[in-house]
């Protein structure tokens, strides 16, 4: 977008604000600009959010993506990636960690979408 | 894991650093201020604005004036040290440490935000260092070990952005890293990550860093560095700044927590302090709340340390006359190179020196509360409203940003249309953005948003729990990966230099061991262009690899140039074959008392040449100042433009046992002249055998004084103690006593 400067014109409904006025107004729009965006993440992920919940859980950097993957090629990361690890370790009776590593390697996968089937 | 003790005066061993990081623990989270100390007393001065002192350090050059003091400002003092290679920087990272630098940056290798998932090992870095586990580990461990040796803590920083910033936010919170880079704009705008993508990476990014408490430091002084006039984007500055903080601070970091960094946007030769300062005010006002990290101006940056240090030191005026809880400090050499070990050490100093000198200064001087200052941060503040009620009124963030609002040429509210435009659908991962099914649920600690950690039980307050914990509750869990290359890592690159490290070898060093680099400095009489090619030829001839011309200013177009030069040793030096010389023994007081109790000894001394200099001189005889007067030595002062004759015929007349000439002007080797002069005199009228002759000044090197004929030389930061012990001894000696 092109345009000349109008500050003159449009500053005029802020002209006589006293500065905390001005101060507050402009946090206010701040506010409105981010709050959509805090709200983006709350209902949201992505790869990278749920590899880092998988390395909080304890999974190899080195497994995170491949889970990731996944999740993704199965229509699961909707359900999160460190659920379905959980779940899986829950299932097999194994540790997070196994888990992580044998879905990693491309096994547990059938179960995994199995158990997600019809809700929980 | 602190069994690994470091002495002053012995050299850090990376080789050491490395042993057992897989059992390395940090030993605490969370960003560290400098503690103050008003009315702090050093030396004879006391301080105003000083933080607390520190047990080793290196002080400024003028320091030994004072008594060696070396007082520390209340900033945190930041250096950013990133070579390629992480365990040169550690020992870099001591030196800054000794320097007074407390928080300690390491750029990222070029490409690392475009990797999905964290780098692991030790490769060697382009433009910055890969950030691993390992890296980091081994970092913050030799920093556990130099904050200890200067006593004061000293933050850890690195980045969190690309398309892995959630990642690395964890591995940052658990490895106790201090400080970080974190902005999601800064990705939308300059690595053309989705936006939707960054800002969701970043709600979890930030409450990571909120539960380590670590300090983060936005990214908006780019669009500084980005736009084409640069003081023409204040006004969108300050809303980037107001849209990342408030962001962080609605996600959970505390206002303490959160920093801007921010940029005097112009230079000289522009007026720059009169544009800097306003906005400086205006985003003070505006962004109260927080922590303000003052970076130094980079947009206009050249080749010239000199200018780039002046640039440093006027902008921290600006963070004197406002205020900056974070001085950084941008290396002189950064338009030249990635920096090198002595330009950090520079940047440091240049921060220090400034800051000491002023100390108090605001007890003394206030911004004026009218006038253009006040109305240009006004004007400022207002142009940041309408920009931030523009953005509301298009229809939010991703909106603006797909219509080019940010980075635009123009001041605001006017417009060039050449902004940065980032389309909502597009970029680096766009289309792996994944809603959130109701059963969604990740059992860790620090996540943002919906969860569901209750459909099993668990508690909301504590979702971790629902699995044990996890590793920010139980380290064990943590899977440290030692290395995936062979060859690319820090074992084999070590290996290479051992010879160095161990001491065997030496060779000149910038950034890495064992590098070779040096730096020459030359006025060639020639066009610039002319210059270059000659300085080129020269460094060919000294056997230089790889000569490079870094740096050229123009002393008169026709004149001459000024000319930097790099270029690397291809030799290595065999520190046993040195021959260094003793250092300077002093007699002690009771032998000097004695020997001029006993030998009583006159002097005849006086400034030769035509020179009023006499300051050097009054040190080395008066007693007030520790001179030779103090141990009964009879001084027979001439004063200062003495003829050389004069001084001979007064030593005849007062029947001296000694002559000291004291030389500052060495223009065309006169000193030596004179000193040969004086000789040869002496030697004329049949003293010689009789009397002591010596010399001294700034400019002497005591060899190649003694090369003229007479006793001795003194050279710069020579004592009275030092002319004392050899007149002494070349009387003994003179006698057969010695």
């Amino acid at each position: 977008m092109r345009r000349d400067n109008d500050f003159e014109q449009r500053r005029q409904h802020i002209a006589n604000l006293a500065d905390q006025e001005l101060y507050d107004r402009f946090w206010e729009l701040t506010a409105q600009v981010v709050d959509p965006l805090l709200e983006l993440g709350r209902k949201n992920t992505t790869p990278s959010v749920e590899r880092a919940v998988l390395l909080r859980m304890g999974v190899s950097s080195l497994d995170t993506q491949k889970i990731v993957e996944g999740c993704m090629d199965r229509g699961l990361m909707g359900k999160g990636a460190g659920h379905v690890v959980y779940k899986v370790s829950q299932d097999k009776g194994i540790s997070i960690r196994e888990a992580s590593i044998k879905l990693a390697e491309g096994e547990y996968w059938d179960d995994a979408v199995a158990l997600f089937k019809g809700g929980k | 894991m602190a069994d690994y003790k470091l002495e002053p005066n012995e050299k850090l061993d990376v080789r050491e650093i490395l042993k057992d990081l897989d059992k390395y623990e940090p030993r605490r989270r969370g960003w560290t201020w400098r503690k103050p100390a008003p009315g702090l007393k050093m030396g004879p001065f006391e301080y105003k604005d000083c933080s607390e002192p520190l047990k080793n350090s290196v002080g400024l050059p003028p320091a030994k004036y004072f008594g060696n003091i070396d007082p520390q400002p209340m900033p945190v003092i930041t250096t950013e040290i990133a070579s390629g290679r992480f365990e040169d920087d550690i020992r870099r990272m001591r030196m800054a440490a000794w320097h007074g630098a407390d928080h300690l940056m390491v750029i990222r290798h070029m490409g690392q935000s475009h990797i999905d998932g964290l780098m692991e090992g030790t490769p060697q870095g382009i433009g910055g260092v890969p950030i691993t586990r390992k890296q980091v580990r081994a970092q913050r461990k030799a920093i556990d070990i130099i904050e200890d040796e200067v006593g004061r803590p000293i933050n850890y920083h690195s980045y969190v952005s690309g398309v892995a910033g959630p990642d690395v936010a964890v591995m940052f919170a658990e490895e106790g890293i201090n400080g970080a880079h974190q902005d999601p704009q800064y990705n939308v705008l300059y690595r053309d990550i989705n936006c939707v993508r960054s800002f969701v990476d970043a709600c979890e990014s930030k409450k990571i860093l909120a539960w380590a408490g670590i300090l983060q430091i936005d990214g908006a002084h780019n669009a500084n560095a980005t736009a084409r006039e640069a003081w023409k984007v204040m006004p969108e500055l300050i809303v980037q700044h107001a849209i990342n903080s408030l962001f962080s601070e609605k996600v959970g970091i505390k206002p303490e927590n959160i920093a801007l960094s921010t940029v005097p946007p112009t230079a000289t030769p522009a007026p720059c302090v009169y544009y800097d300062l306003p906005y400086a005010v205006a985003l003070r006002d505006f962004l109260r709340r927080y922590k303000m990290r003052a970076q130094q101006n980079t947009k206009y940056i050249c080749s010239s340390v000199r200018e780039a240090t002046v640039t440093h030191v006027m902008n921290m005026l600006i963070s004197k006359l406002t205020r900056a809880d974070i001085q950084s400090t941008i290396t002189p050499d950064e338009g030249r190179n990635v920096p090198w070990h002595i330009y950090n050490m520079e940047a440091i100093d240049n921060a220090k020196q400034a800051l000491i000198a002023m100390d108090g200064l605001m007890e003394m001087v206030e911004l004026k509360k009218d006038g253009p200052l006040v109305e240009m941060a006004r004007d400022l503040k207002e142009r940041a409203v309408l920009f931030m009620e523009e953005i509301v009124e298009v229809g939010g963030y991703f909106q603006a940003v797909q219509e080019g609002f940010f980075v635009d040429s123009a001041k605001y509210p006017e417009r060039n249309g050449d902004g940065i435009a980032r389309k909502i659908e597009g970029g680096v991962g766009y289309g792996y953005i994944f809603e959130r099914e109701e059963d969604y649920m990740a059992p860790v600690t620090a996540h943002y948003g919906y969860n569901n950690v209750e459909q099993y039980g668990g508690d909301p307050e504590n979702p971790s729990a629902l699995i044990g914990g996890c590793t920010f509750e139980d380290r064990s869990k943590i899977v440290f990966i030692d290395e995936l290359e062979d060859e690319d890592c820090v074992a084999r690159r070590l290996e290479k230099v051992e010879k160095y490290l161990d001491g065997k070898a030496i060779k000149p060093e910038m950034e890495w061991c064992g590098d070779g680099t040096i730096l020459l400095t030359m006025m060639i009489p020639a066009e610039p262009r002319t210059a270059e090619a000659v300085a080129l030829e020269i460094g060919r001839k000294l056997g230089l690899e790889e000569p490079v011309v870094n740096s050229k200013e123009v002393m008169q177009i026709a004149e001459g140039t000024r000319v930097e030069m790099k270029g690397k040793v291809t030799f290595d030096i065999d520190p046993t074959t040195l021959e260094i010389p003793p250092e300077p023994h002093h007699l002690d007081d009771a032998t000097l008392y004695k020997e001029f109790e006993e030998h009583p000894m006159v002097v005849v001394c006086g400034t030769v040449g035509e020179d009023e200099h006499s300051v050097g001189l009054r040190e080395i005889i008066n007693i007030k100042h520790g001179g030779i007067e103090k141990w009964g030595i009879k001084v027979n002062y001439l004063g200062t433009s003495v003829p050389v004759e004069k001084l001979v015929d007064a030593a005849i007349e007062l029947n001296a046992d000694a002559i000291l000439a004291s030389t500052i002007i060495s223009h065309d080797n006169i000193h030596y002249k004179n000193m040969k002069r004086i000789n040869d005199l002496a030697i004329e009228k049949g003293i010689r055998d009789k009397v002591i002759i010596a010399a001294g000044g700034t400019q002497v090197i005591p060899e190649d004084a003694v090369k003229t004929g007479i006793d001795a030389g003194f050279g710069r930061d020579s004592h009275g103690i030092d002319v004392a012990t050899f007149l002494a001894e070349e009387a003994m000696r003179r006698r057969g006593d010695l």
